[in-house]
């Protein structure tokens, strides 16, 4: 048999990934009436723009062969942070998101520090950073606070026309820009080559002279920052800043990245799977919900085989090729 | 059996989380006396200690569990959903199956064997990474949990699971000593036979070991088999001491406290080497620290954070430059 061209091996997982979603998304249009429309595509991205926005850092980071279990906690953290400056301290919405994004940024600056610097393994120190974040939003309020700012109102009824019934809400807008910064920042530039380079072999990266520390530091900071952001879109979404947001959010969004094709030894992956990743969430949580039947666990069980399916071919393709 | 490494730096790793929980204990001495006060109520033990014991049993036990995979280097994320699987099912076979106390418990011990048997398949048979393995479990997991109970809380009736999860023997806890004999089990085991050092081996270097002639998959498999067993032991025992099972709650972020009580205990996350007491001493560590928060009043909300700070430091303390910089510092002060 002859071997399949380079392109197709190498894009073997993303045309996987893109293939079940639109398998997911056919099948769910065949069986339930008003699926297959523009305003379910739309509230695919809008509804899970928080998700997308934490998973495509959580990208990044397993691209070099980390992990970084705090996204979840970071997010809460930073929403409730948000919401209480507004709320209580009457500070101007977009500087509250400055404030919450550096928060977040310094927090994985700090993980990526000790991990970068001392050599622990990074699911530990994630793990406390998780604890850390966690019980700093509570500490900040115990409850979830409404925001009542007319900057949100006029937020939330911002939408990009692009035809008679396609409007594109701000969340969806914002995770789309982060994800196309992201895609350049990780396929056209010299530090997402870098971070492959690190997941691929960091002893390897280390001998051709790259800078394996600092790009580790980067990295985490970075999605210190996306989580933090994921937080702050999640306060425009639900137009209130909840402590308790995101409890388990650090899994969604490494199963949407691995489901997307990164691999979690690092060094391999891109950046469109895991947009299509969220798709494919944000699919069937849709179609359970179009359903109404099945109870919404299903989500769990449906992602958590899919993840397993994505898990096993990925094995097979890197067996073949290596 | 003579074993290749000094005795001494091992039982050194188990004095950290020992020597931290009597620094505990001491702290909560000063601030409250009462705290470390044993009373005897009816033939029955109580006081501070005695609930750290049954209420970081569980804990002790899904660590016994973990440091046994964590030696072949591996890691078991799954152990918190299928804690809450196997407490469901048992639940269920109460109030559902108007099931006896055996059938109940070899149910949920039989759902953790079944997740442990496919964690253990997928890492040592079909070669994949352990945490990406048994986190398909830990998300599927708690759906399944979750589907099954049809998300509701499930409250039963049982004296046996009662006895079981609250109940005491000879005046003590019977959760705990039922942990303890299980530990002591483990350690005599492991470490009276070879099976102590085929694990070692594999985590150590899984090649080789395969080169000398040792099974590595089957070792590696039955760790993971043993890890499932332990978490669906510890559901039970769960449900059993709230006489109900919360498919939501229950076994929440338990892999992340059993990791922590393994690594905390001197077993190297990198495998090859593994001290059974010394994840008991860090489970109970972890237990002690929440006793002390409730004990100092520290709102449940904020607990988190002193966990964080003690997660961070250890991992500080444990690391290589850290180590040879101290070693260097306690060097230099006779001379």
């Amino acid at each position: 048999m002859k071997a399949a061209p380079g392109w197709i091996r190498r894009n073997a997982t993303l045309a996987a990934t893109i293939a079940v979603f639109g398998l997911l998304f056919l099948t769910a249009s065949c069986l339930y009436r008003g699926f297959f429309s523009w305003r379910v595509l739309t509230s695919l991205l809008t509804d899970n723009a928080f998700l997308g926005i934490a998973a495509i850092g959580m990208t990044l980071v397993i691209f070099s062969g980390g992990i970084d279990l705090s996204v979840g906690a970071v997010a809460g953290f930073s929403g409730i942070l948000v919401a209480t400056l507004i709320q209580a301290h009457q500070v101007h919405p977009l500087l509250a998101w400055a404030l919450a994004i550096a928060a977040g940024g310094c927090l994985g600056a700090g993980m990526g520090l000790l991990i970068a610097s001392l050599r622990l393994p990074a699911f530990l120190i994630t793990l406390g950073g998780m604890f850390l974040a966690r019980g700093g939003g509570f500490w900040i309020n115990t409850d979830s606070v409404g925001i009542n700012h007319p900057f949100y109102d006029r937020m939330s009824r911002l939408e990009l026309d692009l035809g008679p019934r396609f409007h594109l809400p701000a969340t969806a807008l914002i995770f789309l820009l982060v994800a196309a910064a992201a895609f350049v920042l990780a396929h056209h530039t010299r530090f997402g080559r870098t971070l492959l380079a690190v997941g691929g072999n960091e002893q390897s990266a280390l001998l051709m002279g790259l800078p394996v520390g600092a790009a580790k530091v980067a990295v985490y900071t970075l999605n210190g920052m996306c989580a933090a952001g994921a937080g702050v879109v999640a306060t425009l979404y639900t137009g209130s800043g909840n402590p308790s947001m995101g409890v388990g959010m650090e899994l969604d969004a490494i199963a949407i990245a691995v489901i997307g094709g990164a691999v979690l030894t690092g060094g391999r992956g891109h950046l469109v799977g895991t947009v299509v990743g969220v798709l494919i969430f944000g699919t069937i949580q849709s179609a359970l919900l179009f359903d109404g039947r099945l109870s919404p666990s299903w989500t769990r069980i449906v992602v958590g085989a899919l993840l397993l399916g994505f898990i096993l071919l990925q094995r097979l393709l890197v067996r073949r090729a290596g | 059996m003579s074993r290749p490494r000094l005795p001494g730096s091992d039982r050194a790793l188990v004095l950290w989380p020992v020597g931290g929980i009597a620094a505990l204990l001491a702290l909560n001495l000063c601030l409250s006396p009462r705290f470390l006060q044993l009373t005897v109520h009816a033939g029955h033990l109580y006081g501070g200690p005695v609930d750290i014991l049954s209420e970081g049993s569980r804990a002790c036990l899904v660590a016994l569990g973990m440091t046994l995979v964590i030696a072949t280097g591996g890691v078991d994320l799954s152990v918190g959903s299928v804690m809450a699987m196997a407490g469901s099912a048992a639940a269920l076979a109460f109030t559902q199956g108007h099931a006896a106390l055996p059938a109940a418990l070899a149910g949920a011990v039989g759902v953790g064997l079944a997740a442990g048997l496919l964690n253990g398949a997928l890492v040592a048979y079909a070669g994949i990474q352990p945490i990406v393995a048994t986190l398909v479990l830990m998300v599927a997991g708690r759906g399944i949990s979750q589907l099954i109970t049809d998300g509701q809380v499930i409250a039963f009736q049982n004296g046996g699971a009662e006895y079981l999860g609250t109940g005491f023997l000879l005046g003590l806890p019977f959760s705990a000593l039922l942990v303890g004999l299980l530990y002591v089990l483990t350690d005599v085991g492991l470490r009276r036979t070879a099976a102590g050092l085929f694990i070692e081996a594999v985590g150590d270097n899984e090649t080789a070991s395969r080169f000398a002639g040792l099974r590595a998959a089957r070792v590696k498999g039955l760790a993971y088999v043993a890890c499932g067993a332990c978490a669906g032991l510890a559901g039970f025992l769960d449900v059993a001491n709230i006489r109900s099972a919360d498919p939501y709650r229950a076994g929440e972020n338990m892999e992340l406290n059993a990791i922590f009580a393994v690594v905390v205990g001197g077993t190297a996350l990198s495998g090859g080497r593994f001290l059974i007491f010394g994840s008991l001493a860090g489970a109970l560590l972890l237990q002690t620290l929440t006793a002390t928060m409730y004990n100092l009043g520290v709102p449940p909300a904020i607990a988190p954070v002193p966990k964080a700070l003690v997660i961070v430091a250890v991992c500080v303390a444990q690391a290589g430059p850290v180590r040879r910089w101290l070693a260097h510092c306690f060097q230099r002060r006779p001379a």
